[in-house]
């Protein structure tokens, strides 16, 4: 039976088994490679993307409950990697290998989407689900640090 | 191919391409091996238009690279050393994965030798380009060669200038004769414009947007995707199976027996699962019925282990070195320390789980690999397929890590024997309970070190013996081609001034795979040197840094032992002095610090390298927290010193893991360890700042991927007895061993 979401703001429809898992779905029936496989447990955030704008592993993530509900990917985040995060991310030249980056940049965007300035502390509460194991953290911080500046600059150019 | 006597990595990089086999084709790594290759490239000398340097008539430059990108940054530092000599504009330049040509590319990578093995290469390349294209423009415009020069992507000559670009001259240039590589003038470093300076990384835009395409990533028109039950105990093999269950889960289109075989297998194969996609394959494997024959490795264990060590510390070991007479300055000595220290099996554990995608044709193949050697790739796909190995089409493609589990070709193995039966292109992937449990670890070991100081505190005698699982008696053909000292490293070198000195080593047994690991025997060495040394300093009531100063003394060089070259990169202790000034310097090593902190400072040549640490922690008896680590670094030229903070920011975090997380244990044979709730890795909120200082340095460059891994432990577990008085001697530190 299908199981209609909406991705990356698209409508998206697939007949797959129920349980199967969102991160299998995006990659393997959907082509979208973005989103990264890394334990299958949740354990590790490599496959972090939104559901309806919350911070969510794919991995663990039935495609039938995903049902009716808005799935964004770091394909969805920008057309063209123009997103605050991911500008921070290149300014810092933070990804090493690069294989955990995009579930690290889901899981920042969906922090500064909460909490426009996070301290450290909130960043370490936010982050610690996202392993990488080249070790960026110091990067991901500062890059963090600098997209909120960013875009809080930004909302008050705009205000 | 892959049955050449191989005993490990130190051999791979003495003895280059001269073993004449597939599996060390790929592993000239070495400064010194480059030597051999101008020799070789003033043999075949490669057209640099074909082989490195692509620019078309718009002016758009590619460079073609020979490494492996894996997180190390090679994508950046590569390019910058080509394009500064070939005098390119940096922001037109384009990077591109080489084709497995081995005539070429030496394409393996590892030993933190990119950079340091390409320097000469990669400027010779650059420079014979830029020649050629000067060439041409003075052809054009009748000139001397000489009196034309190249910048900036442009051939420039007179007053006022006149200028071609370099796309208008390429089509000429790619034509006229290739200057000898040995002779071709290589730029003044005082005229550098790209390399030396902090430069963004070249595959970070793709990196953080999903764009990136690591080898997991590969999708092939009608490709499968499967998963392989192995035998959870080291050597077991399949005894039967029943696939009913398995192959009524929807997806699942097929289930066969495959068999790996040879020093490079990881396991001696399984019961492969192919469907339609990952899950079903997963899902597939999981209603599997196998029987497994569990083999005699059965009965081993960590406990086991131990035992062995604990027996073979009982007799003396096979004498690697001895100078003078260690025993009897240490029989006398008033003042003698004795320790022991022992380390863990450690997993890799990229990111990106094992994985290779193949598809083989009647006649070709084709490969996707994540791989750090992919001419072993091809000469393992080229015999399942039965085919010449230039009839098998290898695409290197990004690695989600690396850290050496990717030099192993195990997972090519089983892809190609997968796609083989199959008849159709297959993905074999590994989950990451695969990863963790049939990994090729770094060796388990145990040290017992003695040393004595005399009245005058200097260091009398130095006794380093060590029994371990070694690398070499896993690869070699015959249990142990190598007597031990493959398992020290540099740490049979010892840089503190003693006239006796006694390397002792036996080897332990086990079935478990071993192989290189961040740093390999280095990660060993510097804890167990570094921890010692300091317990040394204690004893003699000096201050650590003060006391390592003191032995390291005027600058001068020892050779490595065991190289049996004294040139060859002899250990400059003027370099090691440096970088652990420089260290405890940016650290305020005399600040005093409150009741219950500490710092430690540990420093260690690997990889032709010198790296320093010092941490600062906070210990008690129950608890203790890492609250800051500084780095010093002498790792000569850095050609983009950006990258090398990245790699010394890289390596201390991959250590911290390996000194504060778990062990790899073994139970009945198998790896009990299954995924990050059981072999946790350092995450964010655990993660202390790394300050890194860099000392300028003229001299070529050396590796910056490992050698900061061996000075992270003890200075971390020097800091804690600074701290609380406890001395740490096992990996990784656990809170019980704090009371």
């Amino acid at each position: 039976m299908a199981i209609s979401f909406t991705l990356n703001g698209k409508p998206e429809s697939v007949d797959v088994s129920p349980d199967m898992p969102l991160l299998w779905v995006l990659r393997d029936t959907l082509n979208m490679t973005g989103t990264k496989f890394g334990c299958g447990m949740a354990l590790c955030g490599a496959c972090t993307v939104h559901i309806n704008g919350a911070a969510t592993r794919s991995c663990i993530t039935p495609i039938s409950s995903v049902a009716g509900k808005k799935v964004t990917t770091i394909e969805g985040l920008s057309a063209d990697g123009s997103h605050p995060v991911q500008k921070a991310w290149m300014a810092e030249d933070v990804p090493q290998c690069g294989y955990c980056q995009s579930g690290q940049i889901m899981s920042a965007v969906a922090l500064l989407t909460k909490k426009a300035n996070p301290s450290d502390a909130d960043i370490d509460d936010a982050m610690s689900g996202n392993i990488c194991r080249c070790g960026t953290y110091q990067r991901i911080r500062k890059a963090i640090h600098r997209a909120a500046s960013e875009m809080t600059g930004k909302a008050h150019s705009a205000a | 191919m892959a049955t050449a006597s191989v005993v490990n990595r130190r051999d791979f990089l003495k003895k280059g391409a001269a073993g004449g086999a597939a599996l060390v084709v790929g592993f000239h790594l070495s400064p010194r091996a480059f030597a051999d290759q101008a020799k070789d490239q003033e043999e075949k000398t490669p057209n640099p238009f074909d082989a490195w340097v692509r620019i078309t008539p718009d002016d758009h430059v590619t460079l073609v690279l020979g490494k492996s990108e894996m997180g190390q940054g090679v994508w950046t530092a590569l390019p910058m050393i080509l394009a500064e000599e070939l005098s390119v504009d940096w922001k037109h330049v384009h990077v591109e994965q080489a084709p497995t040509n081995p005539k070429i590319y030496d394409l393996g990578t590892g030993g933190s030798g990119s950079v340091a093995g390409s320097w000469l290469p990669l400027r010779q390349a650059g420079a014979a380009a830029r020649e050629m294209l000067i060439a041409a423009a003075a052809k054009r415009w009748e000139v001397g060669a000489d009196t034309c020069k190249a910048k900036n992507g442009f051939v420039v000559h007179g007053h006022p200038e006149r200028s071609f670009r370099f796309g208008e001259l390429v089509a000429d240039a790619a034509k006229l004769p290739i200057p000898n590589l040995n002779k071709v003038p290589l730029k003044n470093s005082d005229d550098f414009s790209i390399v030396g300076r902090d430069t963004h990384r070249l595959d970070t835009a793709d990196k953080s947007s999903g764009k990136a395409r690591f080898g997991i990533d590969s999708r092939v028109p009608g490709m499968l995707y499967a998963v392989i039950a192995r035998c959870p105990v080291f050597e077991g093999k399949v005894a039967s199976f029943d696939a009913t269950k398995a192959t009524a889960v929807p997806g699942v289109r097929d289930v066969f027996e495959i068999k790996t075989s040879g020093r490079g297998a990881s396991t001696t194969g399984g019961v492969a699962v192919l469907a339609d996609n990952s899950w079903a394959a997963i899902q597939g494997r999981k209603a599997l019925e196998v029987t497994w024959e569990e083999g005699a490795a059965a009965k081993e264990s960590s406990e086991e282990l131990r035992n062995q060590f604990l027996a073979n510390a009982g007799k003396p070991g096979g004498v690697l070195r001895n100078d003078g007479d260690a025993n009897a300055v240490l029989e006398a000595a008033s003042k003698k320390v004795e320790a022991v220290y022992e380390l863990p099996f450690a997993a890799h554990v990229c990111m990106e789980p094992m994985n290779c995608t193949v598809d083989i044709r009647p006649d070709s193949a084709e490969a996707w690999v994540p791989s750090q050697g992919p001419q072993w790739a091809q000469a393992v796909v080229a015999e399942a397929a039965k085919l010449p190995p230039e009839k098998v089409t290898v695409h290197t493609t990004l690695m989600g890590g690396g850290f050496g589990r990717r030099y192993q070709a195990d997972f090519v193995m089983e892809a190609a024997e997968v796609a083989k039966i199959s008849g159709k292109p297959v993905m074999v992937l590994w989950t990451r309970e695969d990863d963790m449990q049939h990994d090729f670890y770094r060796p388990a070991s145990y040290h017992r070190l003695e040393g004595a100081v005399d009245g005058q505190g200097k260091l009398a005698a130095w006794k380093h013996f060590q029994s371990s699982t070694s690398i070499a008696a896993k690869w070699s053909q015959k249990g142990n081609d190598d007597p031990g000292l493959g398992e020290f490293g540099t740490g049979a070198t010892i840089p503190y001034a003693t006239p006796n000195i006694r390397i002792e080593y036996t080897l332990a047994h086990s079935s478990a795979p071993r192989a290189w690991w961040r740093s390999v025997e280095h990660s060993s060495s510097g804890f167990v040197m570094e921890s010692f040394v300091d317990e040394l300093a204690h004893a003699a009531g000096q201050d650590p840094l003060e006391f390592r100063l003191k032995l390291l003394g005027e600058s001068r060089k020892i050779p490595q032992f065991g190289e049996g070259r004294e040139d060859y990169h002899p250990l400059d202790t003027g370099r090691l002095k440096g970088v652990l000034a420089l260290a405890a310097d940016k650290a305020g090593w005399t600040r005093p610090l409150p009741k219950g902190q500490g710092r430690g400072i540990a420093g260690f040549y690997s990889f032709f390298s010198y790296v320093a640490a010092v941490a600062e922690v906070s210990a008690s008896s129950s608890a203790f927290r890492v609250n800051r680590i500084v780095c010093a670094v002498d790792c000569g030229r850095a050609v983009n010193p950006n990258g090398v903070r990245a790699q010394v920011e890289s390596a201390a975090i991959y250590a911290l893991t390996a000194t504060l997380k778990d062990a790899i244990t073994v139970d009945r044979g198998r790896v009990v360890e299954s995924n990050f709730n059981d072999y946790r890795m350092i995450r964010m909120n655990e993660a202390p700042p790394i300050e890194v200082y860099l000392v300028p340095s003229t001299e070529a460059p050396t590796g910056i991927g490992e050698p900061t891994v061996p000075v992270i432990a003890p200075a971390i577990s020097n800091a804690i007895f600074s701290a609380s008085g406890k001395r740490l001697r096992r990996l990784p530190i656990r809170k019980e061993d704090l009371a």
